[in-house]
Order: structure tokens, then sequence, then C-alpha cells
């Protein structure tokens, strides 16, 4: 049986608050595939509490949307009735879990952006969302920490776990990029004080991540080139099948209660 | 780890396991006292309980790996939060437990190493597999409920650690009763569809849902002692018999039937189920129950691709204590 998908009016704050809810949903789902296979217990624990943080992100700002958006939506149909095209998330956070240094690493890169962003917004002017920056903020800094932590393990631990720790970096690098773009419709939003300008935090981004990094003894890529396409619906070619997974109930029984 | 400073001197005192000693622990206990850590105790009241603590927290941890099956499918994202916290409770009784099973001496490696070496058991109930979105509501329905029943007397366990962490996990755990006969609750109320997802569940679940009390009494072998120490306090066909009171009219609220065509209700209100299979138990004991392999692969493999992860925290952590030995050292 096809189920439609449903059709969202991406006013820039509808698509500015997709946009957020989608990193946090995809990213928290990523971290929940950990869920019962992680190289320690303690480890479980942690990557399980993060991905609950950032699903509890995700279903606000869903719900934000949706209700900024005034239609028949709700976080559940924004999240599970929308195809590879209407998702809006960064590349970085749908790449796959790849090994523990590749997780941690992912983490790390959209941590230390999350941190600043959350904190920033907070002086948003719009309440919903300063609200939800607040929450977020105390949230990202402890992911922050916790990721901060393991780069300089892995990357200052035994040649192997340095070796994993750099291909990370040098493989995920690329998707760094996005995270400081912005499009017309998010500029007139922050013309407007309802959002930051996240170039803003590109300085400081690099400046927490360099002083990480080398106390890792590891190295930040010279590359600039980046990948770009998220924000607008050109994903990579793993988030349909995260996808297909996240969504199969609701596609299966379409319209029912659980 | 921590625990390896307790008992050193008991070690050296073992072969003085004298009767009086042996009195004086077992009129403690007919005292209802808590044996703590420290205290001397018969070499194999430490062997019985290490093996049932060290089983149990085997059990929480393998028993991530069914429902953890379904959190990147969960139908809502409340469910999936609800899910993934459940499963994460899980692994935290299962750290706790490990805790808990050090204080009597025995690493948390080495008895994990015992579990993926596939000497040390879990629980039975594990080695099924979960086909729907049903089968979640009924794991926190009946296998958490059956879970509650036989824990609930443990919060009294002569052994004091054992006995408190019993006390949160049962908490916890009756929480994820409440929350899996919700959600079946919810599919009961639900589409056709949904009704027959959940009598299905049930329909597999029952039977190796009563076999988690363990063999009948007639049979069972580690129960007298276990019973004179207060590790035990109700027999298996007690506790099985105490959960099917307390299930079968839940499961009419539902509107689901109990595969049991031959369950009949005696004078006294008790529900008289059938005679349970057994060789099917025995079965899943052996190795052979739908999903032991893969479990136990799911966990060794979880251990093997880990260990260069815990080999470089454990070498950044000896560099720094280098490091800050070196500096105090300047």
């Amino acid at each position: 049986m096809r189920v439609a998908n449903i059709q969202v009016s991406e006013t820039p704050l509808v698509l500015y608050a997709l946009r957020r809810a989608d990193d946090a949903l995809i990213l928290g789902h990523r971290l929940s595939e950990w869920c019962g296979h992680a190289p320690m217990l303690e480890e479980d624990m942690a990557l399980s509490n993060i991905a609950l943080d950032l699903i509890g992100q995700a279903r606000e700002l869903y719900s934000y949307a949706a209700k900024v958006e005034g239609k028949d939506n709700d976080e559940d149909k924004l999240a599970y009735l929308r195809d590879v095209r209407q998702y809006r998330n960064l590349l970085l956070v749908e790449q796959p879990n790849g090994d523990f240094a590749q997780t941690l690493v992912r983490q790390f890169f959209y941590s230390a952006f999350a941190d600043l962003y959350w904190r920033a917004m907070m002086a948003s002017r719009d309440t919903t969302l300063a609200a939800i920056a607040a929450k977020s903020e105390k949230e990202s800094a402890y992911h922050l920490r916790h990721a901060s932590e393991w780069i300089i393990r892995l990357g200052d631990g035994t040649d192997e776990s340095h070796r994993r720790a750099q291909a990370a970096i040098d493989h995920l690098w690329a998707f760094t990029g996005e995270m400081f773009a912005v499009d017309d419709g998010e500029r007139a939003l922050i013309h407007a004080a309802i959002a930051i300008d996240p170039g803003t935090l590109r300085g400081r981004w690099l400046t927490t991540l360099s002083d990480v990094v080398s106390e890792a003894t590891l190295e930040l890529p010279q590359t600039d080139w980046m990948q770009q396409g998220g924000r607008s619906g050109r994903h990579s070619e793993h988030l349909g099948h995260l996808l297909s997974e996240l969504q199969s109930m609701q596609r299966t029984f379409p319209g029912q209660t659980w | 780890m921590y625990t390896q400073a307790l008992n050193t001197a008991e070690t050296d005192d073992r072969g003085l396991e004298d009767a009086a000693k042996a009195a004086q622990f077992q009129a403690r206990i007919d005292a209802e006292e808590r044996i703590e850590p420290n205290d001397w105790t018969p070499a194999a009241y430490r062997k019985t309980l290490t093996r049932q603590i060290s089983q149990h927290a085997h059990s929480e941890i393998v028993g991530m790996l069914p429902e953890g099956n379904w959190i990147t499918r969960a139908p809502t994202l409340r469910r999936k939060a609800a899910l993934l916290a459940k499963v994460q409770d899980e692994c935290g009784h299962g750290l706790y437990l490990y805790a808990a099973a050090e204080t009597l001496g025995t690493s948390r490696e080495a008895l994990v190493d015992a579990m993926l070496a596939g000497k040390a058991k879990y629980s039975s109930i594990f080695n099924y597999p979960t086909l729907t979105w049903a089968d979640i509501g009924t794991i926190g329905w009946l296998v958490d409920g059956a879970a509650i029943m036989n824990q609930i007397p443990l919060c009294r366990c002569s052994y004091g650690p054992y006995a408190r962490a019993m006390i949160r996990v049962c908490k916890e755990e009756s929480f994820h009763q409440r929350q899996g006969y919700e959600i079946m609750l919810t599919l009961c109320r639900g589409s056709d569809e949904q009704k027959a997802m959940a009598q299905d569940a049930l329909n597999r679940w029952w039977w190796p849902v009563l076999m988690m009390f363990g063999p009948p009494d007639a049979t069972s072998q580690h129960s007298d002692t276990s019973t004179k120490w207060k590790i035990k306090r109700f027999s298996n066909d007690e506790l099985r018999q105490k959960f099917v009171d307390a299930t079968v009219p839940q499961a009419q609220y539902l509107g689901l039937t109990v595969p049991d065509p031959g369950m009949i209700q005696d004078a006294d209100g008790h529900w008289r189920y059938s005679e349970i299979d057994w060789t099917e138990f025995k079965q899943v004991l052996a190795g052979n129950g739908p999903c032991n392999r893969d479990r136990l692969a799911a966990r060794r493999k979880a251990h093997d691709e880990g260990a260069w992860v815990r080999e470089a925290a454990a070498a950044y952590a000896a560099k720094r204590v280098q490091r800050q030995t070196a500096q105090a050292a300047e």
C-alpha cells in the first residue's frame, strides 16, 4: 500500500525548525543504532543518553514547526511521512556510524558546533526557540565534553586508535562546511534576530577543534572542499536506508495509533 | 578493580570454615541480618550468589538485544524515546549488578568472559525473537512482569549489595511493565490488524515466559541451599502461580486469549495452567533456542570490535599516570 508523503509549507521559520529537528533526529537515530553493541557498557549508556537528548530536541523542534505551520501536521507526521528529498538535515549527521572513532568524530564535529550555536540562540527573539536553545545548550555542552574526552583518548591512546581517529577526521571533514552555510530565507530570520548567523561561530568552532585535536596528537585536514546539499534535500545515499527503517511502521500501517 | 581489597583476609581463612563460623553465619541469616562484602561467609554462599547475580547481570545485557531490535523502528517518536530509555535502563541494571557481583570477589571482566565463552547462563527468554512491535509491548508486560515477581522477594535477599540493587531495579522494572501494558492496551483498542498483532505476540511469548521461573520444584537443583541462606524465599512453582494469577485478569482486560485451552480457575481462585513443555526449555538452555547463537554472536561482536577502544582508553590512562608521576618528580 502506498502512503503519501505529507506536504509541508516551508516558510522560513518552519524550514528553520525542520532543519534543526532533522539534524537532531537523524543523529539521535544513528546513535541509537549503537544500543546494545557499544565497546563497553558505560558507552552503551552514554551514547543512548546522548541519543535521547537529541530525540527530545527533535520532538520539540518538530512540534514547534507543526505549530508555526498551523496545518494538520505533528511531530510524528513530520518525522515519519516525509521522504528523503524532504529531509533537511546536515549531511554530516546521516553518515553511517562506522567504527567507534567515526561515531565520536561525527559527534565531536557536530557537538562543538551545536554547543556554540544553541548558546547563541538563547538570545533569539522567538521565545520558543530561545527556550529550546537553553535546554539544548546544556545538553550539547555535555555531549561536547564526552566526545572531546574520547577524541583525546583515541588520538593519544594506541597506534591503532590514533590511526582510526585520524581516518575518521579525514573522512568526515568535508561534511562540516554545511553547518555554517545560510540561505536567503534563513538570512531574513537572522535579520529579524530570530536566528543567529552560524558563520559567525566558525572561528570559535575551529579553536575548540584545534585545541582538542592537538591535545589528541591528531591533525585537522588542510582541504577546504566541502560537500553541500542536505539543507535542500540533496542527501547522501545513506539517508534513504535510514528512513526506510525509521519509517517502516508508519508506512506499513498507515494512519494508526501506536 | 575496586573490589580487590575486599576479603583478602577471608581468602586465607577458607580452610578454616569451621562449624562454629558456619553456625554463626546461619544464625545471622536466621535473624534476618544482612550479609555484607567483608563478612565471613561459607565459600558456597559466595559461589551461589556470584552465579546468580552474574546470570542476572548477563540477562540484563543480553536482554538489550531483542528490544534493541525495535529502537530504530519504533512507530512514533514518543515510543522511540521510551524504548531507548528502557533499554538504557537495562544496561544500567547490568552495570549495577556486575558491581554487586564484584563485591563477592570476581571481576566484571571475568564474569563477562564466562558469558561470552558460553559457560555462564542468562535468562532463556532472551533467546526468542522480537518479530513485531507487539513483541515490545508483550516483553514489557509479561517478561518484565515475571522478572518483578522473581525480584521483589530478592529485595529481602540476605546479601546486602544484591538486595539493595534489587530495590532500585524493581522500581524501574515496574515502570517498564506499565509501559509495556500500555503499548498492549493501545494495540488492543486499535485496528483489527493491531489486535491480531497483540494476540499473536501473546501466543508466542506466553509459554516461554512461564518457563522463566525455572524448572518445576520437584526437579530444581539449587533451591534448598538458596532457601536456607534466604537468597530465595519462594519456590519456582509458587512464583509462577503468583504470576499466572496476576496476569490472566490483565489479559482478559485487554480482550486477549491466553493460549492455554486447558486453563481453569480452581475453587480458590487460582488459574491452573496446563503442562509446560519442559523439553523446549531444556533445548533453549542447551543453546538450541531460536536466537541463542545470534545473541551470543552479537555480544561477542560488540566485545571483539570494541577491544581496540578499551585498549586505547587503558593506554591513554596509563600515559596520563606516567606523565603525572613524571611531573610530580620534577
